[in-house]
């Protein structure tokens, strides 16, 4: 059985060998899965657009379960993949034990920094792009009551919940914000069925608009939302489409664009930490044909008016992962 | 805390107990004729993929649960032919079931509907549709009943009901019937039931076929009643949670249904009140979210006094020469 296994491997290991003669860039989706509609999906967004645009070839692979983390990143970095994405705020581990094997190799970490010299990290600054939605959920809120619905409680999720919150009491500042999450493993992001009934525990509290920020669990609680005639607020990917007249907007996360560039700087990009804010137009608020009639001008005119604020540094939007610890609660 | 409240986690207890109820009765079934079933997981997974799948495709719920129902009992019978034909390990069956189940529902679910493993989102008449019991409406304003009926009782999908039916179903067949009667003496003592004439194989498989569609039901009320589509690995961990209520309820129908919803609540309560404030101290979330866990392994430890499995469980019968 076990030399089974290693010929197993052995084989595996030489067929992606065989497939990257030269140098092609990777990418490591995160648990969830590449069709999370989400996070994972914008990544594979990007890949395909430079894929389309330059012709070229990339590998991928999706890492099931927490022990696959090392080894498909090892597995991708001996495979002669250059530059290797790596997905999720839970791979910085795994890229402070593979990273340093592979020095003549560059890494591109999402979500999380981790100081090495030859890791790019990406960072989103989330809690800009959760102040406007909540502005608008602020704005669009008729009980005076809005929701959140996390994942996992972790650093990353709360500052969602935190810029969420900042930016519904700027605009109302006698706003009640319900924050509540899933769980505290990782099947709190793929449990619809929990996400649901949180959300529609939220509604009975008076709650009339939640946001998820919980993977494949958002799926539920946007479903609840459809389903009780009230309104949602869509995570990372623009999700205004699976409910269209019930998702208020997405609150957007340009992780497509981060691997975009990634591949397109190929081997030996400039590593270092890359923050992707409002400036840069790495998050915001999806804006569409199904949610047009929801989203009224006087309200567009609000958020783009913040929006140019934060640009200007006129508006500074707390970041919880400076002390954990947030203003607006 | 006000009736509304109360209201909300009574409606959410009898949702979140369902898919509970019909997996801890499936279990109680098998194991009282003697196969030990840790394989409810996995049938429920099934079910819930099959129940999506096929309500997507055709576009009527009820003949997705009837797939789902076909695909959990051939598992069941799958899980008897290791353990009764071939007197196999009960439990290493079961696990397999549970590792096949969390397997073939991605792999095919990739291949068929190219989601990553997800089926799509259902609507309309894929979906269960949620019953009004007669007269709701117009008891809703009459106070105490009008909460009680309309708010709680009433508004569930049909299997929600079907559910609690089984428990005096359960009980009737088990405890005044002949069958049930054969059924309990081939989990205790099936030479005893052998020598007098009756096959012990032909009742365990009709035990575990039983199983097979309670499983069923709870999987196809999962992923087309509670949420409308089948995610990978959305019944997290149920199928456990319904084994350990089976347990705390001593094999009997009745007890099963206090256990099941006791469980449920604390989900409700641990999804309502995420920090609860008790004497000045705060329980943090993950605290609540433990609780069903923590309840678990002090009633295995055998808080609630003996409980005592039947007899022949988990032991394959083997004729006298």
């Amino acid at each position: 059985m076990t030399s089974f296994k290693t010929m197993l491997g052995a084989a595996s290991t030489l067929a992606l060998m065989a497939s990257m003669a030269q140098a092609d860039p990777a990418l490591m989706y995160d648990l969830g899965g590449k069709f999370d509609k989400s996070f994972n999906e914008a990544a594979h967004n990007g890949a395909e657009r430079w894929k389309a645009e330059s012709g070229g070839n990339y590998r991928d692979i999706e890492v099931t379960a927490e022990a696959q983390r090392v080894q498909f990143a090892r597995r991708l970095a001996e495979a002669g993949a250059d530059p290797v994405v790596v997905l999720g705020f839970a791979n910085a581990p795994t890229l402070e034990e593979v990273a340093p094997d592979f020095p003549d190799t560059s890494f591109v970490l999402i979500d999380m920094v981790v100081d090495l010299p030859n890791v790019r990290s990406v960072v989103f600054s989330e809690h800009e792009g959760s102040y406007l939605v909540g502005m608008l959920a602020a704005m669009a809120s008729e009980t005076g009551t809005i929701s959140f619905v996390g994942g996992m409680e972790i650093p990353l999720i709360a500052n969602f919940a935190c810029g969420y919150a900042q930016g519904a009491k700027a605009v109302n500042p006698d706003i009640n914000v319900i924050v509540n999450y899933t769980g505290s493993t990782p099947a709190a992001w793929n449990d619809p069925v929990r996400g649901g009934e949180i959300a529609q525990a939220q509604f009975s509290q008076g709650s009339d608009i939640v946001f998820a920020a919980a993977g494949g669990t958002g799926l539920g609680v946007l479903q609840a939302a459809a389903d009780a005639g009230l309104k949602s607020i869509g995570v990372d990917s623009n999700q205004n489409y699976l409910h269209p007249g019930s998702v208020l907007t997405s609150m957007l996360k340009l992780v497509d664009q981060a691997v975009y560039d990634a591949f397109n700087d190929g081997a030996g990009l400039e590593t270092g930490i890359v923050v992707m804010d409002l400036a840069a137009g790495g998050v915001g608020y999806a804006l569409d044909e199904h949610n047009a009639d929801l989203i009224s001008d006087q309200m567009q005119e609000a958020v783009e008016a913040a929006k140019a604020a934060i640009i200007a540094g006129e508006v500074t939007v707390h970041d919880y992962r400076t002390d954990s610890t947030c203003p607006a609660f | 805390m006000d009736i509304v409240v109360i209201v909300q986690i009574l409606d959410s207890t009898l949702r979140l107990a369902t898919p509970l109820l019909f997996a801890c009765l499936a279990g109680l079934i098998s194991e009282r004729a003697g196969v030990f079933d840790i394989g409810l997981e996995g049938k429920m997974l099934v079910a819930a993929f099959m129940a999506a799948a096929i309500s997507f495709v055709s576009g009527n719920v009820w003949i997705g649960v009837a797939g789902a129902v076909t695909a959990s009992v051939m598992l069941s019978l799958v899980h008897g032919l290791a353990a009764i034909t071939f007197r196999g390990n009960q439990l290493i069956s079961g696990v397999a079931i549970n590792f096949l189940a969390a397997g073939i529902t991605v792999v095919v679910a990739q291949n068929w509907f190219r989601q990553g493993g997800r089926t799509p989102s259902l609507s309309g008449d894929a979906r269960m549709p949620r019953l009004t019991l007669p007269f709701a409406d117009a008891l809703r304003d009459v106070p105490l009943i009008g909460p009680l009926y309309s708010g709680i009782l009433s508004g569930h999908a049909l299997l929600v009901y079907v559910a609690f039916l089984c428990v005096p179903l359960t009980w009737y067949m088990l405890f005044r019937t002949r069958f049930g009667l054969r059924l309990r003496a081939v989990g205790e003592n099936p030479a005893a039931v052998d020598t007098s004439g009756v096959s012990v194989t032909a009742l365990r498989y009709g035990a575990v076929a039983i199983c097979g569609v309670l499983c069923g039901l709870a999987g196809a009320y999962l992923s087309t009643g509670l949420s409308a589509g089948f995610v990978k690995d959305m019944t997290a961990g149920r199928g456990f949670i319904a084994l350990a209520a089976m347990i705390f309820a001593k094999w009997r129908p009745w007890p099963a249904l206090w256990a099941v919803l006791l469980f449920g609540l604390l989900e409700a309560v641990a999804n309502r009140f995420q920090n609860i404030e008790i004497l000045g101290l705060t329980l943090p979330v993950q605290a609540m979210q433990a609780l069903p866990y923590i309840l678990t392994v002090v009633i295995l430890a055998g808080f609630v006094g003996k409980a005592i499995p039947p007899r022949a469980g988990g032991q394959a019968y083997v004729k006298e020469h």
